[in-house]
């Protein structure tokens, strides 16, 4: 091991880089790998932050599709409620016009075979009447029988 | 034969353990190509001219490799700050931030109090450390294959791990040797230095005991720092060489190289952990250096 100048070089050169390692390396990577902590911790902050919020959202949301489900089956039941009831009134109703109809077919039929009663009653007198001008073969005095013939119609 | 192998071999460790070294030599010095006319500033042929060249002497390559070693170390950990951002880290910058965070969590972890300058100097040591330990990991002829090439001296010297060489490892312990007087007396005072030196451990009745103590323990942690790093070095660059010569050109040529090619592999791979550790303990040492230079006892 034999010393010389090498030692004095390498003293300086050692300051040299020292000192260039302090001045334009060493403080400016430190910031910046301290200011990206503290980005990173801010965003993981912020995630679990933003998951809190997305599971609350959820909570929500799942919530609220109950109370749709739920509303939905309500409206749904009412419905079939509604719907059953307007089946009733419908027969009832319907009932009521059969009824209805059927009462006024009866009195029209009522009608009708009064008429044709009517009718019968005035061509009966006249058949009797000439029935019996064929019978008697004779002139009847129509006006001192009619009295008679008022009778018998009357009975029909 | 064996005296002339075990010469051979010999001569091949003790060149590809010699340092290019720059310096001056006297007037009328000996040389191989005859007397100096006049004191030659001139590289060195031979270990002997390295000791007559004295002190004002610079072993280049070892200066070079440390110095262009800093210098890539410098540039991408500087590009690496200028285009990071507070965004996210990409490809070379992630193994920039990660020694950044490994370092500052250490000093951070040791030092009691705040300085500015324990970062960037722990930082410096380990990267430049290690950046000059894996020097080592480049097979040992490559370079002075090259500058035989390069010179056409087959002799010329070229020494690429600047860890290996004394010289360098030194530099770096009396840097942080000067930095922990520095900041002791910066911190405690001239007074609660030498106190600290004179009054422990015995009290006052024993100051010149204790001197002798506490001084041998300051002078011990440059020396035990520089001494480690370039033991385990130079080992490790001497086991490449061994390995090179004993197995690659003892065994015939074929034999030789392949199996001598994978101990070198091996005893690479093995190597790794310590250029990684002693880059480390350079670092963690020096840490706790500043640390203790800091704190009143």
């Amino acid at each position: 091991m034999n010393f010389n100048a090498t030692l004095i070089g390498q003293l300086i050169a050692f300051a040299v880089f020292v000192w260039f390692t302090m001045k334009f390396v060493w403080p400016l990577l430190l910031s910046q790998m301290e200011e990206r902590e503290t980005r990173i911790a801010d965003g993981l902050a912020a995630a679990e932050q933003g998951q809190k919020d997305f599971a609350e959202a959820q909570e929500k949301s799942t919530a609220e599709i109950n109370k749709g489900k739920e509303q939905a089956a309500n409206i749904i039941s009412q419905a079939q409620k509604r719907h059953d009831e307007i089946v009733e009134e419908a027969k009832d109703d319907a009932k009521a016009e059969v009824a209805r109809i059927k009462e006024s077919a009866l009195s029209e039929i009522e009608q009708e075979k009064e008429k044709a009663r009517q009718e019968l009653r005035s061509q009966v007198a006249a058949l009797a009447v000439s029935g019996a001008e064929q019978i008697l073969m004779r002139e009847v005095d129509q006006n001192a029988h009619n009295e008679v013939l008022a009778k018998i119609s009357q009975q029909l | 034969m064996s005296s002339g192998t075990e010469l051979t071999s010999n001569s091949y460790l003790q060149h590809h353990l010699q340092n290019l070294v720059l310096g001056q030599l006297p007037e009328g010095y000996p040389r191989v190509d005859g007397e100096l006319d006049a004191a030659t500033w001139t590289f060195a042929l031979n270990p002997q001219e390295v000791m007559d060249m004295g002190f004002w002497s610079l072993n280049v390559d070892s200066m070079s490799w440390s110095i262009f070693l800093g210098v890539l170390f410098c540039f991408f950990f500087h590009r690496v700050a200028k285009k990071s951002n507070s965004g996210a880290p990409t490809g070379f910058a992630n193994l920039v931030e990660m020694i950044i965070e490994f370092v500052n969590k250490n000093v951070n972890d040791i030092m009691t109090v705040k300085n500015p300058l324990i970062g960037p100097l722990a930082l410096t040591i380990f990267v430049w450390i290690t950046l000059m330990n894996t020097m080592d990991i480049i097979p040992v002829d490559v370079f002075p294959e090259i500058m035989k090439l390069a010179t056409g001296n087959p002799l010329a010297f070229h020494k690429i791990v600047p860890t290996a060489d004394p010289n360098i490892t030194f530099g770096m312990s009396i840097g942080v040797f000067i930095l922990i007087i520095y900041y002791s007396i910066k911190m405690k005072g001239v007074g609660g230095f030498v106190g600290e030196l004179a009054l422990q451990p015995f009290g006052k009745y024993m100051i010149p005991f204790n001197l002798i103590l506490e001084g041998v323990g300051l002078i011990a942690k440059p020396v035990s720092l520089a001494l480690r790093l370039f033991g385990n070095i130079y080992a490790g660059e001497l086991i490449f060489l061994l390995i090179a010569t004993l197995i690659g050109s003892a065994l015939p040529f074929f034999i030789g190289s392949i199996f001598g090619g994978m101990l070198q592999f091996v005893w690479a791979v093995f190597h790794i952990l310590i250029i990684l550790l002693q880059a480390f303990v350079f670092m963690m040492l020096t840490i706790v250096y500043m640390a203790m230079a800091h704190e009143h006892h």
